[in-house]
């Protein structure tokens, strides 16, 4: 009981992830910094942050649900971090698993753009309107293709569970390799889940101040802050559990390093595509992930069930 | 019927300085839009009927903090030919050579405000640093980053040493290097073009019947240009080319300023390999003889027009300045239509506007209202009267402050 309440609040739960969180966000605000010829951060400038907006007050406009406005940053933060349990990390099985939990990750993965939706839309400021409105219309443009690159590499495990999607490409080595160009695909999707340029149309700021965050400050700001960090970790160790699940039978420390080197690669890619392109229009956004992202996804789809019928015979 | 009225402006991230945008939109689209200027004006063309020539060049040259040089110059030459002053070759080469730094910081700061309203920032980090290269050999030569004070009736207050002249050339060859860095990035980065390519559209006709002057005029291929058509300073001894686009769109207009960059840095080579001998400044007198004059000047962002009306005494009579916003800031409005909400930023800045330098005021008389003059001691009761009967009472701040 003690042994699971540690796994679950402390390693490698809330407590990890959060740490985690803050260490990934310095990482890519330092990054990016430094390819575009800035300084950059000092590394603890993401916990300094945090701690400031929590000693702020909290501003609740008076034209907004105070119910809906306080929970939506809870419920977002609670989810992201849920499905993290579900994550195989360094191992080949999660902490918490059962067949099905991959469905249950990405619905856990999406609370939050209806968080955004919701917090936007009862703060009843027109800026947080429209960004709540843009997230929601953007989040129709990249789910798809970003569970069908998933579902790819699920149908071809021929499981829907992640601990055995994991165990099915330690058993089939290098089988992963058909899956990058799912691969290339979840990742461009991702800079739109976590809303990073070029894809950072719910909160740009030149057009619509915030976006959602216009109306938030102080410790619900923060959380919020929060849970776009540990969101951009969850997410990266869901595609590295996916796509690149090699090295899993490795010793602890080994194993955990490798982990990290998978997290950082993915978070450095992430990077270098927000620093090399400006911001979509929503409408150039919609047409990229419908005409093109969504068909290579269902190819990916297609190679994989051609790739089982082989291994099947 | 429009869904939702959006304010952009007086205060938004997407200003650098206070103006207002009334947007309607349809979903993304925007149906209608109205600019409203007045949040900004400083009553500098006032102040300046109250002080001498040569304090109101200072003035002046803070009506803008880019284009400074430009509006003390634009100044000058009314003054000067008011006061009948022939200035040296030499300094009007200088003066030349400081009007396209000026330029090239302009532009290059235009180019990355530019990227940050489509959410290119790596863009605006790049030609911000390359910036610092203008601005520091403005420092070297003036003594300021900007506002750079080398102007004076009758000439130029400082001289560019050879040894100086070295340096601008070789600050000159590293931004050349890096404007066709820019320009090879916007003729291939694909978002970049999708932002930027028929965004805010202005027709020929468009710019002629509104009277688009600058880059926004060049970019619909109307090659207006005082440099070449009224020249002053040295241009007139200098060779260069008018850029003009047929775009018609902000792409254009991009791709207008930063061949702009090239022509000047052409500019800035010339006027210091042949820079002729002689004296910086001709004595001006200090009351200048009654009469008006206009004068014109190609500033980074257009036609800069200043009137200056003198009556014989070391005061002008009257100072008219019209900025070159005030003129491109009518399209702005027509550009808007039609388009989505994500292109206003874009739009607006594509005219590279400078609110403060183009605001005014305008009172409308009634016919049988009295004109009421307040003190300043009433006017401040009338302030806080007017926010205390809208529920916001200062009067208590106002007994802790002693003001």
């Amino acid at each position: 009981m003690l042994t699971a309440l540690f796994s679950i609040l402390v390693f490698p739960g809330v407590v990890f992830l959060v740490a985690f969180g803050f260490i990934a966000e310095f990482y890519d605000r330092k990054l990016y910094a430094r390819m575009q010829n800035r300084v950059g951060p000092p590394w603890f400038q993401p916990w300094a942050d945090f701690i400031k907006l929590a000693g702020k007050e909290s501003i609740i406009p008076e034209e907004a649900n105070p119910g809906v406005f306080k929970f939506m940053p809870v419920l977002a933060f609670a989810s992201v971090a849920s499905a993290f349990l579900y994550i195989p990390l360094w191992r080949e099985q999660a902490l918490l698993s059962f067949n099905g939990d991959i469905i249950v990750v990405v619905y856990f993965l999406t609370i939050p753009t209806l968080a955004f939706f919701l917090g936007g839309w009862y703060s009843r400021s027109i800026y947080s309107t429209l960004g709540a409105m843009r997230s929601l219309t953007q989040l129709f443009a990249y789910e798809i293709p970003l569970l069908a690159s998933i579902l790819a590499a699920a149908l071809l495990a021929n499981t829907w569970s992640l601990g055995e999607i994991t165990v099915f490409y330690s058993r089939h080595p290098w089988l992963w390799v058909i899956n990058l160009p799912g691969f290339a695909i979840a990742i461009i999707t991702l800079l739109g889940k976590l809303q990073k340029v070029p894809f950072d149309i719910p909160e740009a700021e030149t057009e619509i101040v915030a976006g959602t965050l216009t109306e938030y400050g102080g410790k619900l700001l923060g959380l919020f802050r929060l849970m776009m960090d540990v969101e951009m970790v969850v997410c990266a160790a869901l595609l590295s559990a996916v796509f690149l699940p090699f090295g899993l039978s490795l010793a602890a420390p080994l194993g955990f390093v490798l982990f990290l080197f998978k997290i950082f690669a993915i978070i450095s890619v992430l990077s270098l595509l927000r620093t090399v392109f400006a911001r979509m229009r929503l409408d150039q956004m919609i047409n990229f992930c419908w005409k093109l992202l969504a068909p290579c996804a269902l190819v990916q789809v297609l190679i994989d069930l051609i790739v089982k019928g082989v291994i099947a015979r | 019927m429009h869904d939702i009225r959006i304010p952009v402006g007086p205060q938004h991230p997407a200003l650098k300085e206070p103006e207002s945008f009334r947007l309607a939109l349809s979903g993304e689209k925007i149906m209608e839009a109205s600019v409203r200027l007045g949040y900004n004006h400083r009553g500098i063309e006032k102040a300046c009927e109250e002080r001498t020539y040569i304090q109101d060049l200072y003035l002046i040259e803070r009506i803008c903090g880019i284009c400074s040089h430009a509006h003390s110059t634009c100044f000058l030459q009314a003054v000067e030919e008011l006061a009948g002053l022939e200035i040296p070759r030499r300094a009007a080469y200088i003066r030349s050579v400081i009007a396209e730094l000026e330029r090239v910081h302009s532009h290059l700061l235009w180019l990355g405000v530019a990227g940050h309203e489509v959410g290119f920032d790596t863009l605006l980090m790049y030609s911000w640093k390359d910036r610092e290269i203008v601005l520091d050999l403005l420092a070297q030569m003036t003594g300021n980053r900007v506002n750079y004070g080398i102007n004076t009736i009758g000439g130029v207050r400082r001289d560019i040493s050879a040894a100086l002249a070295r340096e601008v050339i070789k600050g000159v060859d590293a931004l050349e290097k890096r404007t066709r860095y820019y320009i090879e990035v916007a003729k291939e980065e694909p978002t970049l073009i999708n932002r930027l390519s028929g965004v805010g559209v202005l027709s020929r006709q468009d710019v002629l019947s509104l009277g688009a002057v600058g880059p926004t005029a060049r970019a619909s291929g109307v090659g207006r240009d005082v440099r070449k058509d009224d020249p002053y300073a040295a241009y007139g001894e200098l060779d260069f080319e008018v850029i003009t686009d047929k775009h018609n769109d902000v792409y254009g207009r991009t791709l207008v300023r930063l061949k702009e960059l090239l022509e000047s840095y052409k500019i800035i080579r010339q006027a210091l390999d042949n820079m002729p001998e002689g004296q910086l400044a001709v004595k001006a007198p200090r009351n200048i003889p009654a009469g008006e004059a206009l004068s014109r000047y190609e500033a980074p962002r257009g036609e800069d027009v200043h009137y200056v009306k003198s009556n014989g005494t070391d005061k002008p009579d009257r100072v008219k300045v019209r900025a070159p916003t005030l003129a491109n800031i009518q399209t702005v409005a027509l550009m808007l239509e039609d388009r989505y909400l994500a292109d206003m930023p874009i739009v607006v800045a594509a005219i590279d506007p400078c609110f403060s330098c183009t605001d005014r005021m305008i009172s409308l008389k009634q016919k049988r209202q009295r004109r009421r003059v307040m003190r300043w001691e009433e006017l401040r009761v009338y302030g806080i009267e007017w926010y205390r009967s809208r529920g916001v009472d200062f009067s208590r701040l106002n007994n802790s402050l002693k003001l």
